[in-house]
């Protein structure tokens, strides 16, 4: 593989990731939403796996596998096994209007390219290109989460914003050390098994997954007297 | 460095151990335990490092030096006198049944974690395993702010989880920035996050890079301290968890988060060479005292309104090391010091006051010094210690922040003193009545543990009356190690 080439093959996985987010913010079903979510997480690890190969950093191979292991299957499987068991995968999500969060993403995506510009200016890394879709990325899934109103769905789009960053790791600067990235893996994992565990105990103390009927818990007792 | 390991160990040891002990007297035992061994460590471990340069330890991994182990003590200490406090605290609360013996299993473990979460961030060389280690305190405080399990606890561990995770995955996004700066200068491998190495390169990192990496860790970073505008999930988090939970979160999470914010401003002032990082951090820190001033006047819960007292002194203390000058950075490690100090000796006498009275209500506390004496002047001396009267602390360092501003931005003393007093005037208003007047009908007898409010807040007055030499020329060795940055541009 020429460098040439690799280069374009990131380019257009990097295209891909950006799709991949604004499909995440576009889809209202439940299940489809973690499909998307899965999908990510398979384009991250071929993403790291070309950058491994392209430019001979060896330990991207083993973030690759594990991202191909933790983010494209662990967390999607853990993510669908929970929503089984209470019962919501079939659920649809009620979403503000489409149109306007859309243009919203739009907006977003020109944005992060406006901010990263001055950088590109003097970098000479080849996947410089990818530092500013990467950076639209994060901010989409940021979008996501304030977008949401349902507790699982908004974990999707923290975990989504982890894969973004991690996005940018490989993308801009070869991956981070290996070491780093271990702790963040971890760290990644630790949180989803607590995200787990505090679904079903919102759904057994508030009988429902909307982030509106938590929150009214708190706002209440700030009007109590 | 064999003390280092040892200071690391311990409650890392200690919080597996716990996870495994059911009996809940035995774990509270061994949780002190664990408490008094760290810090007994972690004082071996200064009379080591202060007076010596900066030390690396175990192969560059760890770095130690006046400004760091100074922190590592202080979270060894009270981290120590928190889990005296939270013997009697959590056997009241186990008695009236809000925690099972389970559940008591999980904070002891995930207290110890926490420390060592806290220990490992401020001890570590590599500024990607900071942030690392600060995911991991937050991850287990998490557990602790959800251990009653009630709805609103829930909520309120919720929100602290979402944005939380929000705000430090800006922060990484800004170390990934930083180390895309640095790895061009360095070479990729750890090495170009390790901080050591980065500070010796900080002129050499680009600085158009390093700006917009900032404004991501200030907002990061910023999240965790606590600064307006985001700091919605404090008082929530504050409010419905265990009250040694409380302390420890506005005692030394909130210095963790910021101790991360003023090494990547040292990078960054290194790089960029103006004062732009500064700027920000003081614009932060005058926003974030006045929103704190107001919301405190707002608020019905007695420990919402002392969390929105932390928010106001992390802002003063982040305004001040935004200044940047030797004395401005000074009076914020002394701050940093009698804060933590005062504002856990505060949260362990509000837990027994919330205890005795059966409720976090304000309205509802009532005379609490004809009550029981010591919870009511413990809280009455508190409160005027953070408050900022002589002869304690606080009164010091403050009087320090406000020369340093007059010597830099003069104007700037004008928001700074009217924030300090509308907050002095809110927690006047509320404290007065809880403390003094009858005692309100339904309070009832419980076990209270004084001994570490009566400690901290001694500490807390011989800091106001006289520093001691060491300490002052170990604030003094620290705040020209961080201001030396800002001056040279790297290069300590």
């Amino acid at each position: 593989m020429t460098i040439a080439f690799s280069q374009q093959l990131i380019d257009g996985l990097a295209s891909l990731m950006l799709l991949v987010s604004f499909a995440l913010l576009a889809q209202h079903r439940m299940l489809s939403v973690l499909h998307w979510f899965a999908g990510q997480g398979v384009l991250l690890s071929i993403t790291a796996a070309v950058v491994a190969y392209s430019s001979g950093h060896e330990e991207l191979y083993i973030s690759a596998a594990m991202t191909l292991l933790l983010k494209g299957f662990l967390l999607p499987w853990l993510l669908w096994r929970v929503i089984r068991q209470l019962h919501v995968h079939r659920e649809v999500e009620p979403m503000m209007n489409m149109a306007l969060t859309m243009l919203m993403a739009l907006g977003i995506t020109l944005f992060a390219f406006h901010v990263i510009q001055p950088i590109e200016l003097i970098s000479d890394l080849a996947t410089r290109n990818t530092m500013s879709i990467a950076t639209a990325c994060v901010l989409l899934a940021m979008l996501m989460m304030m977008t949401r109103k349902k507790a699982i769905t908004q974990v999707v789009g923290f975990l989504a914003v982890e894969n973004s960053l991690f996005f940018a790791a490989i993308g801009a600067t070869n991956g981070m050390p290996l070491v780093v990235e271990i702790g963040i893996a971890f760290d990644v994992l630790i949180a989803a098994l607590i995200f787990g565990v505090f679904f079903f105990e919102i759904r057994n103390t508030f009988d429902s997954m909307e982030v509106d009927a938590m929150n009214a818990s708190l706002v209440h007792k700030d009007d109590e007297t | 460095m064999n003390m280092f390991i040892a200071t690391l160990l311990s409650p890392l040891i200690g919080g597996v151990l716990l996870g495994l002990i059911r009996n809940p007297e035995l774990a509270a035992k061994l949780n002190i335990l664990t408490g008094m061994t760290t810090f007994v460590f972690s004082i071996l471990l200064s009379m080591q490092v202060v007076g010596h340069d900066a030390v690396d330890a175990m192969g560059g991994w760890f770095h130690l030096d006046a400004y760091n182990v100074f922190l590592v003590a202080l979270t060894a200490f009270v981290g120590m006198t928190t889990t005296i406090f939270s013997r009697p605290y959590m056997q009241h609360e186990l008695e009236n049944g809000r925690v099972n013996t389970n559940r008591m299993r999980l904070y002891h473990s995930m207290y110890q974690l926490f420390q060592f979460g806290m220990l490992l961030g401020f001890t570590t060389n590599n500024i990607g395993v900071l942030w690392v280690s600060l995911e991991l305190a937050t991850l287990a405080t998490v557990l602790l702010v959800s251990l009653y399990r009630t709805p609103a606890s829930i909520a309120a561990a919720w929100k602290y989880f979402i944005l939380c995770g929000m705000g430090i995955a800006l922060a990484l996004f800004g170390t990934v920035l930083v180390f895309y700066a640095s790895s061009a200068v360095i070479g990729h491998g750890n090495e170009a996050l390790t901080w050591t190495i980065l500070m010796e390169h900080a002129s050499d990192l680009d600085a158009t890079v390093m700006s917009i990496a900032f404004c991501f860790l200030m907002v990061g970073y910023g999240t965790k301290v606590g600064l307006a505008p985001m700091h919605a999930w404090l008082p929530d988090a504050h409010g419905e968890g265990p009250t040694p939970v409380s302390a420890v979160l506005s005692g030394l999470l909130l210095n963790l988060a910021l101790y991360a914010l003023v090494r990547c401003k040292m990078l960054v002032d290194g790089a960029t060479e103006t004062d732009m990082a500064g700027h920000i951090m003081m614009g932060f820190g005058l926003f974030s005292l006045a929103v704190a001033a107001l919301s405190l006047h707002k608020q019905r819960d007695i420990k919402r309104m002392f969390s929105f007292s932390s928010v106001e002194h992390m802002a003063l203390m982040t305004f001040a090391f935004g200044i940047g000058t030797p004395l401005a950075t000074f009076a914020a490690l002394l701050h940093m010091t009698v804060h933590s100090l005062v504002k856990s000796a505060i949260f362990f006498t509000v837990g027994h006051a919330a205890q005795a009275m059966g409720t976090q209500k304000m309205a509802e506390i009532r005379g609490l010094i004809r009550h029981h004496p010591g919870i009511g002047w413990g809280l009455l001396i508190g409160v005027a210690a953070i408050a900022g009267f002589p002869p304690f602390g606080v009164f010091i360092s403050e009087f320090l922040v406000f020369s340093a501003a007059l010597q830099s931005y003069p104007w700037t003393v004008v928001p700074l003193l009217l924030g300090l007093l509308v907050a002095m005037a809110g927690l006047f208003r509320f404290v007065q009545p809880m403390v003094y007047g009858e005692t309100a009908p339904h309070a009832r007898h419980v076990h209270v543990n004084m001994t570490p409010v009566y400690i901290h807040l001694t500490l807390a007055l011989l800091l106001g009356l006289s520093i001691p030499t060491f300490l002052a020329d170990w604030y003094h060795e620290a705040a020209t190690l961080i201001t030396m940055a800002t001056v040279t541009g790297g290069g300590a």
